[in-house]
């Protein structure tokens, strides 16, 4: 891993809510075809370091640098178009769409009609569906169906598909595996491993202690808006890491 | 997965076909009063090509409004305010017509083509302003919009000094009363919006992202679709419907008139429903909307048709708006959709 540079370099980065410290010089790497699992406590800062990656907060002191860059995103679109995507808990897809039309949702391809109509693409649309489905190993007979009518784990691979299509150098995911039947965490879990064999750098947050040891490649624990230490799954126990977590 | 993948084969099917409902309604609403009027008096009631005119006559105004409100709808919202925004541009479009010729001395067509445009126009005004309380504001549609409706009321009364405002300009009958190779120019006319509306609606990034927000707000938004812009553009869209609605009625009854519109909101909104569009957002179609005023016009002629008595027609649009909204929960409760209680 060492002769890689990272994708992700958080340095000392912290950030205030009023009184109220959220990070206190927290710092946190990701590697290509690395995933970093983030554990700790509600209100350890998980949250509010994603979104300070993401663009959907400021930050205060310290650094994040991409590819080696300082970055300081205003919105969540402009960390998109700079290769960072964010797969949320509750998917954010719009249900009553086709997976092409959610991969492409604020993007949509353009083709002109009679050489000067502008109409959607949705050939394309279409086309890219299959296609991204396919590379994650999820087929499917009718792209034109709403994403409402497909289970939880298969609109989870709509979101990494998504993801995926666009790119992304870095995937944020943000409890991907909660409210999914165990076939599906399964299932989640197989993709992020695709995700990882692209060489994707990829964050990780759960609460499921167990996914995180099949999942991640290291384990960043905060507490308080610290870093609490960090650990290999193949170094470390589940004690260990709740320990961490809570601080004893 | 395969039988997932079948399920959903033929959920969409189904869907596809719920997507049809209103036409196959209105199909059936034609056979029925066809049978009726054969029966009880002997003569045809559709192939009557005098019927089939006023039928299409009378669905124009609510479904010019109701092409607006259908994107006002798609995108989980709702704008009360469109009857009498109709009402307003069409005592502007009268008024300023009037003055185009009589203080400006401009001839009946660039006139008319003046009341046109400052009537459509100024509708965009109290879009502008519904837009922007909805989404800069954080008004609820239904709030925002019903304010509207009262100043958009009182305006137009104000402008109308409290009364209709006649006009003499054979332009402004041309497009209310003339025909075009027996087709009314209204007709053509409102038949060119839903084709515009059709196009906007299914091809356009605008169209689409209305869908999406309709569907979920936090989506679209985190997929880096301005929910503000957008919003403020699907209100403008709609006022501009009731601006041309407006015009349409201006030409139509050579007058401009504050409560043109009055009793066609709550028929606009009908009509979206009746046409399969969810008052939750997400879903609806243009030519839904259009099977929607078709089935609401021909209720209202069929019955005045068959001599029934007119208050007949209240209780029978009433009944069908509520059973499409049952219909329609029903869908979404076997498509396993998101079910908002």
């Amino acid at each position: 891993m060492s002769e890689h540079a990272p994708i992700l370099s958080v340095r000392n980065v912290s950030k205030h809510f009023g009184g109220v410290q959220a990070l206190d010089r927290v710092s946190l790497d990701v590697f290509p075809g690395e995933v970093v699992a983030l554990a700790g406590d509600n209100g350890a800062g998980k949250s509010t370091i994603i979104k300070a990656i993401s663009g959907v907060f400021s930050y205060e002191d310290g650094d994040i640098l991409l590819d080696g860059k300082r970055i300081a995103f205003a919105t969540p679109q402009e960390a998109r178009d700079n290769g960072i995507e964010t797969i949320y808990q509750d998917l954010a897809l719009a249900d009553n769409l086709s997976i092409g039309a959610n991969i492409f949702l604020g993007r949509e391809p353009m083709k002109r009609l009679f050489g000067f109509l502008p109409v959607i693409d949705r050939r394309k649309m279409a086309d890219v569906a299959q296609e991204t489905m396919r590379r994650l190993d999820f087929h499917v007979e009718r792209l034109d169906a709403p994403v409402a009518a497909f289970s939880g784990g298969q609109r989870q691979a709509v979101a990494i598909g998504r993801a995926m299509y666009w790119n992304a150098r870095l995937v944020i995911m943000d409890e991907p595996t909660a409210a999914l039947g165990v076939p599906e965490q399964r299932k989640v879990i197989s993709l992020i491993q695709s995700l990882k064999a692209e060489g994707k750098g990829i964050i990780f947050i759960s609460h499921n202690l167990g996914d995180i040891f099949e999942v991640a490649d290291r384990i960043v624990v905060f507490r308080r808006g610290e870093n609490a230490g960090e650990r290999k799954p193949k170094e470390t126990t589940g004690d260990e890491i709740v320990r961490m977590m809570v601080g004893k | 997965m395969a039988a997932a993948a079948n399920q959903s084969n033929g959920k969409a099917i189904l869907l596809r076909i719920a997507e049809l409902r209103a036409w196959v309604f209105l199909i059936l609403l034609i056979v029925f009063f066809e049978v009726w009027s054969r029966a009880a008096y002997d003569v045809t009631f559709i192939l009557n090509p005098y019927n089939v005119t006023a039928i299409a006559v009378a669905a124009t105004a609510p479904l010019v409004l109701a092409l607006g409100q259908t994107f006002v709808i798609i995108s989980a919202g709702i704008d009360l305010s469109l009857g009498f925004v109709m009402g307003f541009a069409s005592v502007i479009a009268a008024h300023m017509a009037n003055y185009a010729a009589a203080q400006l001395g401009l001839p009946p067509f660039p006139a008319m083509l003046f009341g046109v445009l400052s009537g459509v126009g100024m509708a965009m005004i109290p879009g502008l302003v519904n837009g922007w309380l909805i989404a800069q504001l954080k008004v609820p549609p239904f709030i925002g919009t019903l304010g509207m409706y009262g100043v958009a009321r009182g305006s137009a009364y104000l402008i109308a000094g409290g009364m209709t405002i006649a006009i003499s300009n054979p332009w402004y009958s041309t497009i209310g009363n003339d025909r075009v190779l027996g087709v009314p120019v209204l007709v053509i006319l409102a038949a060119i919006c839903c084709v515009v509306l059709h196009y906007m609606l299914s091809q356009t990034r605008f169209g689409q992202h209305t869908y999406a927000m309709g569907a979920s707000k936090a989506a679209a938004s985190r997929a880096g679709i301005n929910i503000k812009k957008l919003t403020i553009k699907i209100y403008v869209l709609s006022a501009v419907m009731a601006g041309i609605a407006g015009v349409l009625y201006t030409g139509r009854f050579s007058a401009g008139a504050p409560q043109a519109g009055e009793p066609l909101l709550l028929l606009s909104i009908a009509a979206v429903v009746i046409g399969g569009a969810s008052l939750f957002g997400g879903s609806g179609t243009i030519w839904g909307t259009v099977a929607g005023a078709l089935v609401i016009a021909v209720i209202d002629y069929g019955l005045v048709f068959v001599d029934v008595e007119p208050f007949w027609q209240f209780i029978a649009v009433g009944s069908v708006i509520i059973v499409s909204v049952l219909v329609d929960q029903a869908q979404r409760r076997f498509m396993g959709g998101r079910q908002v209680e």
